[in-house]
């Protein structure tokens, strides 16, 4: 077949599909936090990718400061690096919410507009502090290279590591979201403000968390795509058109909606790249969504919540 | 208003016999006056010559640009230390291109038409010269353009300070071919205008004059970071040489995810036209090691020329400033542009285009080395390969002779 030996289809059979699930891990990961914040507050966040970019430039904060300081330190500090994107991104986002979002919550075309300005003007602040270059941070040794299962197979490691960091990240949400008692009451806000409050529930309260935990998870989104790619001030423009299309292609309220289309749109991309080239590849995959999307303008899982 | 009458009268007075003092002031101040220096109205004065910079401070080439428009400043801040160009210092407007086309086309009417400057210094990508080129032809300006690029282009009123594709793309083709005796070629690039002519010129190169197989060829769109599949195909095809020009900060992406699936430079060759010790700085010499680039200049070439500049630039722009190949050839700018005017004698575009064109300027001082302004407003160069190594810096391997630029090769277009 191809003039391929079956050894080898097999073995790039199991790297394309590693291709396609790793690129599943960044849709779902950038995904994630912006589905959140939409689903369960209304708000069309465009300046999520900025603070996918406070994570990225927080973790190369950390990068450069264990080099020259604490050189031992180097192996381990990419974990920290993570939890401090994750606060980092979050207590942004939380001043974000407080100083502008909940002045807009009925007015849900005015949050595009005004974080859309938020974009840019946290753009042209990484520009100012961190310069236009950019930046990549220094790497601990066991998150470069691979794994070799087989010797034609090499699975990366940063790949694996940002895959587990997606699965971790996915069910601490949907415990969040689910299981715990602060997820019933965003739950419970975002079917009926009105009698979630006179129950009890402090609804102002639960929407600056919300919107702190979105744009925190972005924050952890951008500490682990340092591992694959470069950080600009504009580095979040990059993404935020992808991370839309899952959002609206799975349904924008629905968590599991939002699983489902990174998953099907990153596979359907990495398989496509395979036969067709790159560019080709990424206008079969937006047709194939225009398409869908004209039979079912509510995305894949509808969300079927109490107007 | 009678008041008012004698009072302009006066001023009119004054001003005629301050006039007629001026020619002789002035020529004892810089021994030309500007009536013969300039006879097309720019915006040159008995003290001082205005020139503009073009790049883009803002948007996603403030990048690669900073480090061209930084090397003009320092150039045109040493010509003044040495007295400037004619007698005359230097002033500069700075405007910015913004990453965006027909800003680069508009901020070009300004300079020209509303300030009158003598020179430009600026533009990056291709399509921001096209974009450009229009208004420097009618308002018969001046543009000094420091960029590689894929040549097919002769401008009498634009002096090309980069190589073009015989000079780069086909000389690193050759040099691939004869010392890793090359077959197999898989070609990758970023989908734009720059990287696909390169592209075409080198497929052409490889099947009718190097007789080699182009067994794969690839474009990512600008900016992408997934090159999970292309490797995979790069895998199967297994090329003697991976041929590269992705651009920007794809670049990182590429690199990391080469070296995380295996693909190093012990079991691989990659020749690159697209990195350069600026992008270097981002994706780390540990995921580029022993790949090579190929470029007129390194940071790290050994020279007294280039060790100067080097010192020179770092006084001026701090310690941890790299220089790739665009800001040394965009530093050669203003002292190309100082000699062909002095050549001249005079500012006038026409002037120093004709002066140009003669083929007998000469820059000794180059930190490249050696260059020299050939008559069809390209340098001749010398183009180098420079091995990558762990602290961001080339090692360079392999110095060509002289290259005498052909921006229409035969057969290529």
């Amino acid at each position: 077949m191809f003039g391929y030996s079956y050894g080898e289809l097999g073995a790039i059979f199991a790297m394309q599909g590693f291709a396609g699930i790793s690129l599943f891990s960044v849709l779902l990961l950038m995904a994630l936090g912006l589905a959140i914040i939409f689903g369960q507050m209304g708000v069309i966040n465009m300046a999520h990718g900025e603070f996918m970019a406070a994570g990225a430039y927080t973790t190369y904060l950390l990068s450069t400061i264990t080099e020259k300081h604490f050189p031992g330190f180097m192996p381990y500090y990419f974990i920290f690096a993570i939890i401090a994107a994750f606060f980092v991104a979050a207590i942004l986002g939380y001043i974000a919410e407080f100083a502008l979002i909940r002045f807009l919550y009925k007015r849900p075309l005015d949050t595009l507009l005004a974080t859309w300005g938020l974009s840019l003007i946290m753009q042209q602040a990484y520009r100012s502090i961190f310069g236009a270059r950019e930046v990549s941070p220094t790497l601990p040794d066991w998150l470069l290279g691979s794994v070799q299962p087989t010797d034609m197979i090499d699975i990366p490691i940063n790949g694996m590591f940002v895959l587990g960091l997606t699965l971790f990240i996915t069910l601490a949400v949907f415990y969040l979201m689910f299981k715990s008692s602060w997820g019933l009451k965003v739950r419970a806000t975002t079917q009926n403000r009105l009698m979630s409050g006179a129950v009890g529930i402090n609804t102002k309260k639960v929407d600056r968390y919300t919107f702190a935990l979105g744009c925190g998870i972005a924050g952890v989104a951008g500490a682990a795509f340092t591992t694959i790619a470069s950080t600009g001030p504009t580095t979040g423009t990059l993404y935020i058109v992808d991370t839309f299309m899952v959002v609206v292609f799975g349904g924008a309220a629905s968590l599991l909606g939002t699983i489902a289309s990174a998953f099907s749109i990153a596979q359907a991309q990495s398989i496509l790249e395979f036969f067709i080239s790159g560019s080709m590849a990424k206008v079969f995959t937006l047709l194939t969504l225009v398409i869908i999307l004209m039979f079912r303008p509510e995305g894949l899982f509808a969300s079927k919540v109490r107007r | 208003m009678r008041d008012q009458y004698d009072h302009s009268r006066l001023g009119r007075r004054t001003l005629l016999k301050a006039l007629s003092l001026l020619p002789a002031g002035a020529l004892l101040a810089s021994q030309l006056s500007f009536a013969e220096v300039n006879t097309t109205g720019l915006a040159v004065t008995d003290t001082e010559v205005t020139v503009g910079i073009l790049h883009s401070l803002t948007g996603t080439m403030a990048i690669s640009e900073t480090g061209a428009q930084e090397a003009e400043k320092l150039a045109i801040k040493q010509i003044n230390d040495m007295g400037g160009v004619l007698g005359r210092k230097i002033k500069i407007i700075q405007e910015d291109g913004a990453s965006d086309w027909p800003t680069f086309a508009e901020k070009s009417r300004k300079l020209l038409v509303n300030d009158k400057v003598a020179a430009v210094f600026g533009c990056w990508t291709s399509a921001s010269r096209k974009a450009a080129l229009p208004v420097f032809e009618k308002e018969n300006g001046l543009l000094y353009y420091p960029t590689f690029y894929e040549g097919l282009e002769q401008s009498k009123n634009v002096i090309y300070t980069g190589q073009e594709a015989t000079q780069q793309i086909l000389d690193g083709l050759n040099w691939v071919a004869k010392e890793k005796g090359a077959k197999t070629f898989y070609l990758i690039g970023s989908d734009y205008i720059w990287p696909r002519t390169s592209m075409k010129i080198a497929r052409k190169h490889i099947e009718k004059v190097l007789g080699g197989k182009v067994v794969g060829e690839e474009y990512k769109p600008l900016g992408d970071t997934q090159f999970g599949s292309v490797i995979n195909k790069i895998r199967l095809k297994k090329p003697d040489v991976i041929y590269a020009a992705v651009v920007g900060g794809s670049n990182v992406a590429w690199f990391k995810q080469l070296k995380a699936a295996g693909i190093t430079a012990d079991k691989q060759t990659l020749l690159t036209i697209s990195v350069t010790e600026d992008e270097v700085l981002g994706i780390g010499g540990e995921n580029l090691e022993g790949f090579y680039s190929i470029m007129k200049y390194f940071q790290s070439q050994d020279n007294e020329n280039n060790k100067a500049f080097v010192k020179a630039f770092k006084e001026m722009w701090g310690d941890d400033s790299v220089i790739g190949d665009v800001t040394q050839a965009a530093y050669l700018g203003p002292w190309l542009w100082k000699a062909a005017v002095e050549k001249a004698g005079s500012f006038d575009v026409d002037k120093v285009v004709a002066a140009s064109e003669e083929g007998d300027i000469e820059l000794t001082t180059a930190p490249e080395g050696y260059v020299k302004l050939h008559p069809n407003h390209h340098l001749w160069s010398k183009a180098r390969v420079g091995k990558w190594k762990k602290d961001g810096q080339a090692e360079v391997v392999y110095t060509s002779d002289l290259i005498e630029p052909d921006p229409f090769p035969e057969g290529y277009q």
